[in-house]
């Protein structure tokens, strides 16, 4: 059992900041993601909380005890990397069963262990076989078994899906999570993917830029993201934006529409806003053709997605140059189809928009106006 | 542009059957995607239709036309790999000109200028022209090297996973502009791909290919609603479609190792026709919990994705999974109560894993 906390934690590869100081406290049995592109410092994170890295400044304690420069063999944590790291000349068992036979466990300890571990994984069948002869899954499934047997008081997980094919992976990350569920072991687990951190985390550490972005429960980062980058980086697609500019209780928007401001935001907005600029957000589903709708656009595609449908529309008089192309993703059901070039009008649902300042970047209200839909605040 | 037939193609190399007896047609005009795992045949059926591999037996034709004996330069096919194959040292404008320069060709120079220009219109990198493409970003580069396969209006364009070097957000951008630009230009693509979301997304028509077979060619709704076998079942769709052992009892559906119980008679199929154990497919948006539910079982997992959640049910030794729009207040352990979109039940053969059809009034 373990609680983890960084404080004021810092690491500089020469002159360049690899994690700007943060803070973090992980409670005892605890599911945390970190989450972001590569090169945001979510890896050097981890192995700085594992000790494979020492930070620049700042510390880390378990359990309440200093462990800043406690190397990484003292600290009772065990590593899932990406890559499995099984030794190929040994089977399965002889695999698993390697860290407690080096720390000289009694052979009845060693099989307790190692049994209990194999029911839990189920991975009976390939005991007797060589990691050579196994799928990229159940080799990610052999290693799990060797950091669970040492019962460490955490885990650390290096992006453990992510050598793993798309249709292995939905299914070890439902494996994962009953695993943690069935443990309650404290796990700190790097992703760049932002479903799996959606699906997996208690909470999620949103990075980027060698800096935290936000720490929230999934409903939160999904639903009310601090800032632009959480806001596009979360969700696929992410959150659609349209810049525009407030004058009044009216966003003029940078295509030829305009949008009139729910009434709980329109203070909040007066007040904080640093500019008459504005960004108005809202995910794909926060959105509906309506035939009166405020926003006119033109219908760029229109595609399956399995139980729905995806329309992807080109607001009018939006931006048209290069990668600065702005579309507007809205979900809808399989029965709603839209040919190419229909001009088309879309309404977005008030309790879902989201306002977002530019200069800053950062979202307006997220945390005064409490507009989460039904449901969305309760973890499971 | 061409139609193209595939007329019984096989391909082996040595001992392995890339290509086993393969037939389809790809209409004039079509955005026809070949969907398979790796390995099954996809871009060997590429190389054949461009005349860079020679099949074994059968015959490819263009608008009718047999055009085995054709030399590859000849057959007037245009290819986008995945790795975008420029030339680092030339400028946006040569690499698209290159195509249209070659001694074959000999387009005048002002031709050239317009032809470039237009097709750097289409794919918006007009203001990328005089860059090196050495200096250009991965989605520039894969939009360069499509402007170099569509600037010669040829007869079939060939696309080997064009999109999938390309970071998720990218790629769903250059998908979303692929598949406008194929729609308005009308040209006849194939476009090959392991990923079910291009596919379901982009094609006209999707042809799945196993293992050197074609399993089944249909829409994308055909694939999605009507799949002809449990591989093209498990193959489209995220999350995967629920599979479960179940057999017949008394005129009853009779899930294995639970209590779940249905009358046939209520799905409308007739309980003589199906064999007396059979898989059925359920897919995650057809579980749907809610208080006034059929059946019952036991949240083993939640998984909250924004937009939707994954909820887990155990029913019995069984593991359904559930897709509900939103966030859920169901909670880890707790007991639910769900009901199954009767009429979209799919039933397979256990063992061939073939569908199991016509058992429907």
């Amino acid at each position: 059992m373990a609680t983890i906390e960084l404080r004021q934690v810092e690491k500089l590869f020469g002159r360049a900041p690899a994690v700007k100081p943060m803070d973090l406290t992980i409670s005892d049995g605890e599911f945390v993601v970190l989450l972001g592109p590569s090169g945001c410092g979510k890896t050097t994170t981890l192995r700085m909380i594992s000790g494979l890295e020492a930070v620049t400044s700042g510390r880390i304690f378990l359990n309440g005890k200093d462990v800043t420069w406690l190397p990484a063999s003292q600290r009772d944590i065990a590593f899932v990397f990406q890559f499995f790291a099984l030794y190929p000349h040994m089977t399965v068992r002889e695999n698993i069963a390697f860290p407690l036979e080096s720390q000289g466990e009694s052979r009845a300890k060693v099989n307790q262990r190692v049994d209990e571990v194999v029911a839990m994984l189920g991975i009976g069948s390939m005991l007797h076989l060589r990691p050579g002869s196994l799928s990229g899954g159940d080799r990610q499934r052999c290693a799990l078994g060797r950091s669970l047997v040492r019962r460490p008081a955490a885990f650390l997980m290096d992006e453990p899906l992510g050598a793993l094919d798309a249709e292995f992976r939905e299914a070890m990350r439902a494996e994962i999570k009953r695993l943690h569920l069935a443990q309650h072991a404290t796990t700190v687990y790097v992703t760049h993917d932002q479903i799996e951190a959606m699906a997996m985390g208690d909470r999620i550490v949103v990075m980027s830029a060698a800096e935290v972005q936000q720490i929230g429960a999934p409903a939160e980062v999904y639903h009310n993201p601090t800032n632009l980058f959480v806001a596009n980086f979360i969700g696929s697609p992410g959150m659609n934006l349209m810049k525009g500019r407030l004058a009044g209780d009216v966003v003029h928007l940078d295509c030829r529409s305009d949008y009139s401001v729910p009434p709980v935001y329109r203070e909040l907005l007066r007040q904080k806003l640093s500019s008459e600029e504005i960004v108005v957000g809202f995910r794909p589903e926060a959105a509906h053709v309506a035939e009166n709708g405020a926003i006119s656009a033109h219908v760029f595609g229109c595609d399956l997605h399995g139980s729905y449908n995806m329309l992807h529309l080109r607001p009018d008089g939006g931006p048209s140059n290069g990668e600065e192309e702005l579309f507007v993703h809205v979900r809808a059901g399989r029965g709603v189809v839209h040919d190419i070039d229909a001009a088309i009008r879309f309404d977005l649902d008030p309790g879902m928009v989201r306002f977002f300042d530019p200069r800053t970047e950062a979202a307006i209200g997220a945390a005064q106006v409490s507009t989460m839909p039904a449901g969305a605040e309760v973890r499971s | 542009m061409s139609s193209v037939t595939l007329q019984k193609i096989t391909k082996r190399f040595k001992a392995v059957t890339a290509l086993d007896d393969v037939s389809y047609d790809i209409h004039d005009g079509e955005f026809f995607v070949l969907l398979g795992p790796t390995g099954a045949g996809k871009t060997t059926t590429l190389r054949v239709i461009a005349g860079l591999e020679k099949q074994d037996a059968g015959s490819v034709q263009f608008d009718g036309r047999i055009i085995d004996l054709l030399p590859p330069a000849e057959r007037d096919v245009a290819f986008v790999f995945q790795q975008y194959s420029l030339y680092p040292t030339m400028t946006v404008f040569d690499n698209l000109a290159f195509p249209l320069r070659s001694p074959m060709r000999k387009t005048p120079e002002a031709e050239i200028k317009r032809q470039v220009g237009e097709t750097a219109e289409i794919l918006r990198i007009s203001h990328l022209l005089q860059r090196k493409t050495a200096r250009l970003s991965g989605g520039e580069m894969q939009r360069v090297a499509i402007g170099r396969a569509i600037v010669r209006r040829p007869k079939v364009f060939l696309m080997d996973e064009p999109l999938s070097n390309l970071d998720a957000k990218l790629r769903e951008t250059l998908r979303l502009e692929l598949s406008h630009l194929q729609k308005t230009q009308k040209s006849t693509t194939l476009f090959v791909t392991h990923d079910q979301i291009e596919a379901l997304t982009m094609a006209d028509r999707i042809g799945v290919l196993r293992e050197g077979q074609i399993v089944q060619v249909g829409t994308p709704t055909d694939i999605y609603d009507r799949p002809e076998t449990t591989f093209v079942a498990q193959l489209v769709g995220s999350p995967k479609i629920n599979l479960l052992a179940a057999g017949r009892e008394d005129g009853m559906l009779v899930l294995d190792n639970s209590d779940l119980r249905l009358q046939l008679a209520t799905l409308g199929v007739d309980p003589g026709k199906l064999p007396a154990k059979f898989t059925i497919g359920v897919r995650p948006e057809d579980v749907q919990p809610g208080s006034s539910g059929d059946f019952t079982g036991q949240v083993s997992l939640v998984e909250p994705l924004g937009v939707e959640t994954l909820v887990h049910i155990e029913v019995g030794k069984q593991l359904i999974v559930s897709t509900v729009p939103g966030m859920t207040t169901l909670k880890l352990g707790s007991a639910v109560k769900f009901n199954i979109v009767r009429e979209r039940l799919h039933f397979f053969d256990p063992n061939s894993g073939i569908r199991i059809a016509a058992i429907r009034d």
